[in-house]
C-alpha cells in the first residue's frame, strides 16, 4: 500500500487507538481482583467478558488491570471501577453478564450499578 | 519480506490490555533477553493470556547496566536482570494475580525500598528525551509503531507546507549543531550544500553511522531503537538541499543496526515513504545502506566518502569542502545518526520549541549556544551505566551522581573522560572550580580542555591510573591510524612507546617534554581531524595530571596502583591475623605462612594481580 499525506494521517489515528494501552491516557480503570479466591470463583470469565465487550464496542481508553485478593474472598469475583476524578467503586459477586452491565452503565454511562456495588471508596493506606 | 498490515488485519487485531516491552538492544540481547521473551510468550500461552497481553521487542532502553529489562505498560513497572527461569513465577504473580514482584525491581544502591515505576528511578527521572523519545515504546522492526507515535508526520508537514528554503531556515533557527563531535551548525551546512553547484544536478545526503569511539554506543542505540527517525531526518535533509540519493554508512560491527536499517528502508519503501513520488508528491529519494569494514578512520567525512566510492578509506585534504565536492565529486551533506534523528522533531514542533532546551543565545547566530539534548553513553566507574539523553547545560554532577548513581563501591571521583580518543580527561578540580559543577555543552567542554565528541563519557575513580588510560587511547589510535600522513602514523607509535616505558618504570626525565613536542607536531602536521586530535588524550593528561606522570617517572610509583611494574604487594605484620584468605586467593601461590601466623608475599613469584589485596578483610595487604 502506497501512502499519501491523508492516508498517513488516517493510518496513524487507527494505530494510535490500538496502542493506547502502551501510553496510558485512560478515562477509567477497571481492576479485576484475581487472587486465588477470585480466580476459583470465576474472575477469569469476568475478565474475558470485559475484554470482549471492550473490543466489540471499540473502546480503547479504558484500562483493565488485575490485582490480588481484595480481602472479601466470600464475595468474589470482585472488580473495582475507577473513573477519573471520582472515588473508586467496588463490585462484588460478579459474573460475565454483570460486568458488562457495570461497563455499560457505570464505566461508559456514569451511573453506579447499585445492586452489585459493595461500597464507594477504598481502605485507608497507612 | 515486509507485508504492510491491511486495514482489515488491524481492525481484527485485538486491543491487548497489557504490553510487555522486552528490551532487544544489543546489551540486553547479549544477556539473553530474547530467551526471556520466548519464556514470556510460552508462559502467556500456558495461562491463555495471549489475547489480552502482548509481548513487544523494543530498542535499547538505556539502562544497560541492569539488563535484561522488561517494562510492563501501561503500569510503567520496570523489571531488571531477568533470567528465563524466573519468568514462570513472574507471569503467575504479576500477570495472572496482579501482584508486581518486588525482588525483580530496581533497588537503589543505598539499599532502600525497591522502585517499581520506571519513571521514578533516578536514572530515568533527570533525562529529557528527543532522539530517544520512542525508546522502549516501539517495536523498531515495525513501521506501524513509529507511525502511531507521529512518525513521518514531519515529512508530511514539510511536503505540504514548506519550501526547501523554509526547511533550511527552520533548521538554522533551531541552532542544531552536529552531534558527531564537531558541533558545526547543521543548518549552515545544509545551506552551503543547497547553494553548491553540481554539474549534473546530483547531490547526496549521507548518514554517518560509523561510530567508532571506544565506549560510545549512542548511534547504535538510536538505530536499533528508532531507525525510522534517522530515515525521516534524511528525507527532510534531502528535500532541503535538493539531494537525489541517500547513503547510510554503517560499520560492520553493528549487525543488528544494519538489519534494522535494511528492514526499515524496505518497510518505508512499501508504504511509499521512499522511492518515487513520496506520499503522492513529486519528491523522490531512495536510500541505500553501505557497510563499512569497521575502520575508525572511515568515520572521517572524506575517508567515509572514499570508502563508499570503493576506494581505500583514507582522508584527503579539505581545501574544498565535501558540501561542495564530496561523494563522486558532487555536493554531499554528511550528518551523523543523532543529528539526523533530531531533524523530524525540529520540523514538526518548530525551531522555537527546540531552542527552549539548552544553553546560550542563538538568536543572532547558531554558534551562540548549544540547544536541545545530547545523548551520552555513560560508562566507567559509575553505579548505573547505560545510555542517557540529557538537556544541554546539565551539570556533570547531575549526570554522574543523580543519573549515574555515584561512583561504584563508594570510591572517590577522580576524573571524567569525554569526547573519546579525540577528547580529554577533566580532573576533579579545574582552576579552583569543582568540575562536577561544569554545565555540559559544546563550548564549556572545549574551554575546559576536552570536547563533546560523539558523546562517550567515561567516569574514573581514585583507583584509575591516568597514564594507563592515556596509553589505552593512544594504543587504540595507533592501530586505527590509516598511515597516510607521517605525523599521525609515527607520532602515535612513538607516543605509545614512551607511555609504555613510563608505565613499566623506565620513564626518563625528559619524557613529558618529548610527549608534548610530539603532540604539537601532530596537531600542526596531520592531514585530517583524527590526526590533529589524536594527541589530546596525552596532552590533556599532562596538563591536568602532571604529578602522576612525575610519580611514575621520578619515584617509579603508580599512585593508583594500576601499573604492575611499579606496584609491590606486602603484608602488614601488625594487622595480619593469619586467616589465610589471601593465600587461598593467590593464583600464583606467592603467599606463604601458617594458619594464625603472619603471612608474607614472595616477590619472585608475585604476578601483582591484586587478588590478595581484594581478599583481605583486615587491610593487612599493602600496595605501594
Amino acid at each position: 500500500m502506497k501512502l499519501t499525506v491523508d492516508k498517513l494521517a488516517q493510518l496513524r489515528d487507527e494505530l494510535q487507538a490500538q496502542k493506547a494501552a502502551r501510553e496510558g491516557e485512560a478515562r477509567a480503570q477497571v481492576t479485576v481482583h484475581m487472587g486465588t479466591c477470585g480466580i476459583s470463583a470465576g474472575a477469569r470469565e469476568v475478565m474475558n467478558a470485559l475484554l470482549d465487550a471492550l473490543r466489540e464496542r471499540q473502546i480503547t481508553d479504558v484500562r483493565v488491570t488485575t490485582s490480588g485478593c481484595a480481602g472479601l474472598c466470600s464475595s468474589e469475583p470482585m472488580a473495582t471501577v475507577q473513573i477519573r476524578d471520582a472515588a473508586p467503586v467496588k463490585y462484588v459477586d460478579l459474573s460475565a453478564s454483570k460486568i458488562i452491565r457495570v461497563l455499560d452503565e457505570h464505566v461508559l454511562g456514569g451511573q453506579v450499578v447499585k445492586e452489585f456495588a459493595l461500597a464507594v471508596g477504598s481502605e485507608r493506606i497507612a | 519480506m515486509f507485508e504492510s498490515t491491511s486495514h482489515e488485519d488491524r481492525a481484527g487485531q485485538a486491543t491487548q490490555r497489557l504490553h510487555l516491552m522486552v528490551c532487544a538492544g544489543t546489551g540486553c540481547v547479549s544477556n539473553n533477553s530474547m530467551k526471556v521473551k520466548a519464556a514470556l510468550e510460552e508462559e502467556l500461552a500456558k495461562h491463555d493470556l495471549t489475547r489480552e497481553i502482548k509481548v513487544v521487542a523494543t530498542g535499547c532502553n538505556g539502562f544497560c547496566g541492569v539488563g535484561p529489562l522488561l517494562l510492563v505498560q501501561p503500569d510503567g513497572i520496570l523489571y531488571q536482570k531477568l533470567k528465563p527461569s524466573q519468568i514462570p513465577a513472574l507471569v503467575e504473580e504479576h500477570l495472572v494475580k496482579g501482584r508486581p514482584v518486588e525482588k525483580h525491581m530496581y533497588h537503589p544502591p543505598e539499599g532502600e525500598q525497591p522502585v517499581p515505576l520506571m519513571n521514578d528511578i533516578p536514572f530515568f527521572k533527570k533525562q529529557v528525551l528527543i532522539t530517544l523519545r520512542n525508546r522502549g515504546l516501539i517495536d523498531p522492526e515495525n513501521i506501524d509503531d513509529y507511525i502511531a507515535r507521529d512518525g513521518y508526520q514531519a515529512l508530511a508537514k514539510m511536503l505540504t507546507q514548506l519550501t526547501p528554503e523554509q526547511v533550511v531556515e527552520e533548521v538554522k533557527a533551531s541552532a542544531l549543531r552536529g552531534r558527531g563531535g564537531g558541533g558545526f551548525p547543521t543548518g549552515v551546512k545544509w545551506e552551503t550544500c543547497r547553494n553548491a553547484h553540481s554539474e549534473d544536478g546530483a547531490k547526496y545526503v549521507i548518514c554517518n553511522a560509523d561510530e567508532g569511539d571506544p565506549g560510545a554506543f549512542m548511534d547504535r542505540s538510536i538505530i536499533e531503537g528508532n531507525p525510522h527517525s534517522v530515515i525521516e531526518g534524511m528525507l527532510i535533509g534531502a528535500y532541503a538541499i535538493g539531494a537525489t540519493r541517500g547513503y547510510i554508512y554503517v560499520r560492520l560491527e553493528y549487525p543488528l543496526a544494519l538489519k534494522r536499517f535494511q528492514l526499515a528502508l524496505e518497510q518505508a519503501r512499501a508504504y511509499g515513504l521512499l522511492g518515487e513520488k513520496i506520499l503522492g508528491t513529486d519528491f523522490n529519494l531512495d536510500i541505500e545502506v553501505h557497510r563499512g569494514a569497521g575502520a575508525f578512520v572511515c568515520g572521517e567525512a572524506t575517508a567515509l566518502m572514499a570508502s563508499i566510492e570503493g576506494r581505500v578509506g583514507e582522508p584527503r585534504a579539505k581545501y574544498v569542502h565535501t558540501v561542495e565536492r564530496g561523494l563522486w565529486n558532487r555536493p554531499s551533506c554528511l550528518n551523523n545518526v543523532e543529528t539526523w534523528a533530531n531533524v523530524p522533531l525540529i520540523i514538526r514542533e518548530g525551531a522555537k520549541w527546540f531552542t527552549k532546551l539548552g544553553t546560550g543565545d542563538v538568536s543572532e547566530n547558531p554558534w551562540g549556544g548549544s540547544k536541545g539534548t545530547k545523548v551520552f553513553s555513560l560508562a566507567g566507574k559509575v553505579n548505573n551505566t547505560g545510555l542517557v539523553e540529557v538537556p544541554m547545560g546539565i551539570t556533570l554532577r547531575e549526570i554522574i551522581y543523580d543519573i549515574g548513581g555515584g561512583i561504584q563501591d563508594g570510591k572517590k571521583f577522580k576524573a571524567v573522560q569525554t569526547g573519546g580518543p579525540s577528547g580529554g580527561c577533566l580532573p576533579e578540580r579545574l582552576l579552583d572550580v569543582d568540575i562536577l559543577d561544569l554545565e555540559v555543552d559544546f563550548d564549556t567542554l572545549v574551554k575546559a580542555g576536552s570536547m563533546m565528541g560523539s558523546g562517550g563519557m567515561v567516569v574514573m575513580a581514585e583507583d584509575d591510573c591516568m597514564i594507563d588510560v592515556a596509553r589505552y587511547f593512544i594504543e587504540f589510535l595507533m592501530g586505527e591510524s590509516c598511515g597516510k600522513c607521517t605525523p599521525c602514523r609515527e607520532g602515535l607509535r612513538n607516543m605509545a612507546k614512551i607511555l609504555k616505558r613510563i608505565c613499566d618504570g623506565e620513564g626518563r626525565e625528559s619524557d613529558i617534554e618529548l610527549l608534548e613536542e610530539l603532540g604539537h607536531a601532530m596537531m600542526d602536521g596531520s592531514l585530517c581531524g583524527l590526526g590533529t586530535s589524536a594527541p589530546n588524550p596525552v596532552i590533556s593528561t599532562i596538563r591536568y595530571f602532571r604529578d602522576e606522570f612525575e610519580a611514575h617517572i621520578r619515584d617509579k610509583k603508580c599512585p593508583a596502583g594500576v601499573c604492575r611494574e611499579l606496584v609491590e604487594y606486602s603484608i602488614d605484620s601488625d594487622r595480619c591475623n593469619g586467616c589465610t584468605l589471601c593465600a587461598q586467593a593467590c593464583p600464583a601461590r606467592a603467599i606463604v605462612g601458617e594458619q594464625k601466623q603472619v603471612h608474607a608475599v614472595e616477590q619472585t613469584h608475585c604476578t601483582k594481580c591484586g587478588a590478595c589485596y581484594d581478599a583481605c578483610n583486615f587491610h593487612a595487604v599493602i600496595r605501594n
